[in-house]
């Protein structure tokens, strides 16, 4: 048991780096996930993260595979993809989300344009699927300061931010507080998703944001335990992922999604809240 | 009777079409008024001219030192996600809003004064009940109770009793007649002629255009009434640009 579990983070730098990472990652992009998914923006997180390409693989045309440059591009295109996202949903007859499929689809094409000029195959797949045990200090550093500084921003905007999204008049009409939260918000899930992004890659970067997200809301009923069990979500599945990819050969960022993926599965079918099996076994309906 | 709501000349509509057109009056402190009218009428535009959702076109609205937040509205297609997690008590204590803001604490008098809210809608027992398992009535009177708690001076209801039935209806419009007896504004959309006769002194006729404004019984007479609908049908889209501001 020793050997299967705990063994090789004892034995191996790397493993213990990418646990710490994904560790850090499921702290900070869980509630930010939960919030996404009770706002009707899941595939929003989705072309965000997109997004965040064309800007991270300009850093790296102009710096290479450096950490601040990557970072900085990241957020910035991040930022200005959220920003018009929102104008021209607002400002057109377009809807959001057909906006938004527009958008992720023109910047994984440009983003993967641009690493291709400079890079080789390899970067592309850093780029893609990130490196999740290839971690260094600094990207560490980042995402665990990104992942405390998510969760007190949240505490701060706690109940505009639930006000938001169950009665956004109601805020409205009692506090200006509404437009600042909203874009608080978004740019959590933009720091988080470029934090995701260096160790899960573009494609998988919303991943441990948006699988245990979905994962709580068939467990739970009120938004406080959906967090817990997104971040619990999340946790075991960074641990299990990581083991199972030591043990096994699949690479190690899809194999944590693959967990968190399984346990989506198994939500789906047996989730107290709404789950499958509880829908379509016969129960007696009860008397009042 | 000193004023709490004064409109000065006020048009408000949208994209260049007026919904409400050259309204003038005021209502005093501590009045209760129904706003009556066909749909159309512009009831709706007036109240969120009055909460501040909707900028004039030309003239204003004054509130007489009342700010945002001394205002209570409850709107007639509240945008309120019924399938989010939250339970009705926690829906009820959002009204505290004014007291507690971002990070107040919610101590036991808070909790004391929530519960009592609950209660006087009586929908005691619901606390822990999520707001996706109530039905429509159920929602209103916990939206009643949530402005109960925001212990607001002018308190704006649009179309509150539509789809109610008739014991919620009763049980609410108690509440209506209780913040009036607690000296509040109190503005009410309503259809039910009936329900503004016998709990409504003050009646506003609208149609676009203010038709008459006055005692019910002055104000909902079958003349007014039909005149109110005939305005409200003329409505054109290719309307020239109203002069009168120039004259």
């Amino acid at each position: 048991m020793y050997d299967i579990l705990i063994a090789p983070f004892v034995d191996y730098e790397f493993l213990r780096r990418a646990l710490v990472g994904v560790l850090a990652l499921a702290l900070g992009a869980g509630p930010v996930g939960v919030f996404l998914m009770l706002r009707r923006m899941s595939l929003m997180g989705d072309a965000m993260a997109h997004a965040i390409l064309p800007g991270a693989a300009i850093g790296f045309l102009f710096a290479g595979l450096n950490l601040f440059a990557m970072t900085a591009g990241g957020l910035i295109a991040g930022f200005v993809v959220a920003l018009l996202a929102g104008l021209v949903a607002r400002a057109t007859e377009i809807k959001e989300d057909a906006s938004l499929a527009a958008f992720f689809l023109i910047s994984l094409a440009v983003g993967v344009t641009i690493v291709s000029m400079r890079g080789t195959n390899i970067d592309l797949l850093h780029f893609l699927f990130g490196s999740v045990l290839a971690l260094d200090d600094q990207t560490l550093l980042l995402i665990a300061v990104i992942a405390s500084f998510s969760l007190v921003v949240l505490a701060v905007i706690w109940r505009p931010l639930v006000l938001e999204c169950v009665d956004p008049g109601f805020l409205r009409s009692v506090s200006r507080a509404g437009a600042p939260v909203h874009v608080a918000f978004l740019a959590l899930v933009v720091m988080n998703l470029v934090g995701a992004f260096h160790a899960l890659g573009t494609l998988l970067a919303v991943g441990l944001m948006m699988v245990p997200a979905a994962v709580g809301r068939f467990w739970a009923r009120d938004v406080t335990a959906m967090i817990v069990i997104a971040v619990g979500t999340g946790i075991f599945s960074g641990i299990t992922g990581l083991l199972l990819s030591y043990h096994t050969a699949v690479p190690a960022g899809p194999a944590v999604i693959l967990v968190a993926g399984v346990l989506y599965a198994g939500s789906v079918l047996f989730g107290r809240v709404g789950g499958l099996a509880q829908r379509l076994l016969p129960t007696r309906h009860l008397e009042a | 009777m000193n004023a709490q709501v004064q409109f000065r000349d006020l048009t408000l509509g949208y994209e260049r079409h007026p919904a409400v057109h050259h309204l003038d009056g005021s209502i005093s402190r501590g009045a209760l008024l129904a706003v009556v009218g066909p749909n159309g009428a512009g009831k709706s535009t007036l109240f969120k001219g009055i909460v501040g959702v909707l900028t004039p076109f030309a003239g204003g609205i004054d509130l007489c030192g009342l700010r945002t937040r001394d205002i209570a509205y409850l709107p007639q297609a509240a945008e309120i996600d019924r399938s989010f997690p939250i339970n009705v008590y926690d829906m009820v204590a959002m009204g505290l809003w004014r007291q507690a803001g971002l990070f107040g604490g919610i101590g036991r008098k808070e909790r004391d004064k929530v519960e009592a809210a609950v209660a006087a809608v009586g929908l005691t027992g619901f606390e822990e009940r999520p707001i996706a398992s109530l039905s429509g009535g159920q929602m209103q009177r916990v939206l009643f109770a949530r402005l109960l708690l925001q212990d607001a001076s002018l308190i704006v209801l649009d179309e509150p009793f539509n789809a109610i039935d008739a014991k919620t209806a009763a049980d609410l419009i108690e509440l209506v007649r209780r913040w009036h007896a607690e000296k509040r504004t109190v503005l009410a959309a309503l259809h039910d002629f009936d329900l503004v006769r016998t709990n409504f002194p003050e009646v506003l006729l609208l149609a676009r255009e203010p038709v008459a404004w006055g005692k019910a019984a002055d104000v909902l007479t079958p003349e007014n009434l039909l005149k109110a609908r005939r305005m409200c049908e003329a409505f054109d889209d290719h309307a020239g640009e109203c002069r009168v501001d120039a004259a």
